[in-house]
């Protein structure tokens, strides 16, 4: 910090420009080769969860066909399913939840997640529409966007849906990336 | 002494740091306009220390973060305070970086040479905003959940590397201890580390290029930085202190919401009230828009911001600038009042939040109850609550026949009428008195909807019941406790206890000839008929859940139930939802004594 003597200091090595050069391009290398460990090994573990794609979606049991009511109007079900989160695993936890109603061709099943910006989307109070409580978003019984105001650039997410021995509902539970128009899963 | 400083001045030369840090000399002199930039500073040293003691009892993982903030703000002494102040400086921070930049922009602080520390301000600014946003998760409530949920969908949006940054902040697929260990090191390591680096360039810049004198302002004399100029800056940092002290006491502090649930809707999620207007925001971008409205608009009206320096050397540029300026804030101010407006005209947000707010409530009273927190955690805790569970589970399961108290359960009035019995209060004394009284047994409280509205019971009461003599009616007064006191109801143990003898004696005139219960019901060793609900136990834990469980069998309605669906049989509901819902109709859940947190 003393400009003395930086400034005798500058005399002394300013002869040799090239040696200095040299001195300045070892020691930037030397400096990033000893810095390479720390911030590789950092990096790369900080990328580790691009590495874990979702989790295998299975079909889960939901509920039985008769808790389904018969007039079509939607009814939430919550999704338990087995979870690992991170180091810790559950059992039977419940995972998100769907929409079920009785369509003429079967059950269909819509995630509450909204397709906009992931808000819970509700059901409205006549029964009538979905409605997200966050940004407006509308969409008919259907799942599909039903006004053009709606931020959602989507239908609400239809999951696959299957019944077995005649009765009991199997949802394959899946969360895509909210915010656009495809459905790419998570 | 003397000889010791001596020493250390020689061997650091401190009084020269601290002199040159100190008497710096302000041209035109100390003013009350220069604090804003010091209160700043305040208001980071109180965060750091605030914050790092809170990190001191706080965990960063989904089943410890919601559980070790619930002990900060009401267990640890003096922890509502801590939080309080860390969560109130963290809002007036934001309202202090307003006005300091307002004053920047006002004076004209950006142009040369005070460009590079003009963007060195703005970079600190967003870097304090995401500190707000990664703190708001921390706490791992419903609000802070859901809100930043939002924030993640929208960092999702981004074209191309969306989705990878999602995940890296999410840190996988979904929100879980990742995503608090990451929040948590962004919040308490990566964002200070960088504030810090910045404030000590900022003030350094600040240094070298001196405060900017207003117009005129040339003409007093100069004036010192110590202790002039750091009186006024105190006074200013006392003001700061304590309004936000004030903030604290006014609120009781910090908010905690109920531990997040993914799999629990939560309809009054919003972020924090400086995050309103991008919030508002959003709403005005139909379909396909999203990307414009929540990254590029944003990031396009930031850069003008940073290209104020470079505009400003532009003849009109300084115009240019505060009006920008001006319209900037207006318009967020504009669309923050926009939102407030639009969520308190909205009844479904009013109710909503009520709603949080009940859990809430809920939440925090049973963590204090003695059974405390299990170890599975609050959600686990709020999970097993019949008193927050119950309601939830009769509206969406039994709501649609039965009623409670006249309404669904969660305070909904049905449009259609009810078609069973009201169940509030079911197997307590009243109920059972609405049961034998002639003008309601047939009324929709009790069987108007059903088709036992035509059966033997119904006819029992209004035809048969009538005709007792008074000594035959208070005999039914002791029938009516003894079957009452079956229900083993935990609110009428008291009442069950005084009156045994009277209850044992009704015990005996069940059977009696003008009574006579047990020509239809079976009552403990005398037995009825079949298809007509047992009274041993009647309305007791085992016998509700047993009619849930199935109301054909021979000992309920048999044959003559009326549309009442077999919960447990058809796996509508499981065993734990079934007694949720028992528990909460016997109002068997646990409850602060009054006067109690």
């Amino acid at each position: 910090m003393n400009p003395h003597s930086s400034e005798s200091h500058n005399a002394e090595v300013e002869p040799e420009p090239r040696r200095n050069f040299l001195t300045s391009v070892a020691a930037v290398v030397v400096g990033a080769i000893a810095s390479f460990v720390p911030i590789a090994a950092g990096a790369v573990a900080l990328l580790d969860p691009l590495r874990r794609s979702a989790s295998a979606s299975e079909l889960v049991r939901v509920t039985r066909l008769s808790a389904i009511p018969e007039d079509g109007s939607p009814k939430r079900f919550t999704i338990t399913a087995d979870r690992t989160d991170a180091w810790a695993t559950y059992a039977d936890t419940p995972v998100g939840a769907v929409y079920l109603r009785r369509t003429r061709s079967g059950v269909l099943a819509l995630n509450t997640v909204c397709p906009h910006a992931g808000c819970f989307v509700g059901v409205a109070p006549d029964r009538s529409h979905f409605a997200c409580p966050c940004h407006k978003s509308r969409f008919d019984l259907d799942g599909a966007v039903n006004d053009p105001a709606s931020p959602a650039p989507r239908a609400m997410d239809a999951l696959e849906v299957e019944i077995r021995g005649g009765d009991e509902v199997w949802v394959r539970f899946q969360q895509y990336l909210p915010g656009r128009e495809d459905k790419t899963p998570v | 002494m003397r000889a010791l400083l001596d020493w250390l001045d020689h061997r650091t030369g401190y009084r020269g740091l601290l002199s040159r840090a100190l008497h710096e000399s302000i041209p035109g002199g100390a003013r009350w306009r220069y604090v804003w930039g010091s209160t700043l500073v305040f208001a980071m040293l109180v965060q750091f220390v605030t914050g790092i003691v809170l990190w001191a009892s706080y965990s960063a993982n989904a089943q410890g973060a919601w559980e070790s903030v619930y002990f900060i703000q009401n267990q640890m002494l003096g922890g509502w305070l801590l939080r309080g102040v860390h969560h109130y400086m963290a809002q007036v921070t934001i309202v202090l970086l307003v006005l300091h930049l307002m004053q920047v922009l006002i004076d004209g602080a950006y142009r040369a040479p005070r460009e590079v520390n003009f963007w060195f301000g703005l970079v600190l600014l967003n870097l304090v905003l995401a500190l707000s946003l990664t703190g708001y998760l921390l706490p791992w409530d419903q609000k802070g959940f859901w809100a930043t949920k939002v924030a993640t969908s929208i960092a999702s949006m981004t074209p191309v590397v969306g989705p990878a940054m999602q995940k890296l902040l999410v840190g996988g697929s979904e929100y879980g201890h990742h995503t608090l260990t990451r929040f948590f090191a962004l919040h308490a390591g990566v964002l200070p580390a960088g504030i810090v680096a910045l404030i000590v360039g900022h003030v350094y810049l600040f240094r070298r290029h001196g405060v900017t004198v207003p117009t005129g302002g040339e003409k007093e004399p100069a004036g010192r930085f110590w202790p002039d100029q750091v009186l006024k800056d105190s006074v200013a940092s006392l003001v700061v202190m304590a309004t936000v002290l004030g903030l604290v006491l006014w609120s009781g502090g910090a908010h905690l919401g109920a531990p997040a649930d993914p799999a629990e809707p939560y309809s009054a999620a919003r972020p924090e009230w400086y995050f309103l207007f991008l919030f508002q925001w959003l709403k005005y971008f139909p379909s396909g828009w999203e990307v414009v409205g929540a990254q590029v608009i944003p990031a396009l009206l930031l850069g003008l911001v940073a290209a104020m320096p470079i505009l400003g050397r532009w003849r009109l540029g300084h115009r240019f600038n505060l009006g920008f300026g001006a319209a900037l804030l207006g318009g967020i101010l504009m669309l923050t009042w926009l939102a407030r407006v639009e969520d308190g005209a909205s009844p479904e947000f009013v109710a909503a939040k009520a709603e949080a707010d009940a859990a809430s409530h809920r939440a925090a009273e049973l963590a204090a109850s003695p059974a405390g927190i299990p170890a599975a955690g609050g959600l686990a805790m709020l999970r097993a609550d019949p008193l927050t569970q119950g309601p939830r589970i009769f509206a969406a399961n039994c709501a649609s026949c039965h009623r409670y108290e006249g309404h669904d359960g969660l305070g909904n009035v049905p449009d259609e009428d009810p078609s069973a019995s009201d169940l509030a209060g079911f197997g307590s004394r009243a109920w059972l008195e609405g049961l034998l009284d002639a003008d309601q047994v047939a009324s929709l409280r009790y069987f108007g909807g059903t088709e036992h509205v035509r059966g033997r019971m119904v006819r029992f009461v209004t035809r048969g019941l009538p005709r007792l003599n008074d000594e035959e009616r208070s005999d039914l007064a002791k029938v009516l406790l003894a079957v009452s006191a079956e229900s083993g109801l935990p609110r009428q143990s008291e009442e069950d206890e005084r009156d045994a003898a009277d209850i044992e004696e009704g015990r005996h005139l069940i059977s009696s000839d003008a009574i006579n219960c047990t020509r239809c019901h079976t009552f403990r060793d005398v037995d009825g008929e079949d298809d007509v609900p047992v009274l041993t136990g009647w309305a007791s834990r085992d016998w509700m859940l047993g009619m849930l469980h199935d109301p054909s069998q021979p000992r309920y309605y048999g044959d003559r139930n009326d549309r009442m669906p077999s919960f447990g049989v058809e796996e509508t509901l499981s065993r734990h939802q079934m007694e949720l819902v028992v528990d909460w109709l016997r109002r068997d859940w646990y409850l602060a004594e009054v006067g109690g947190s």
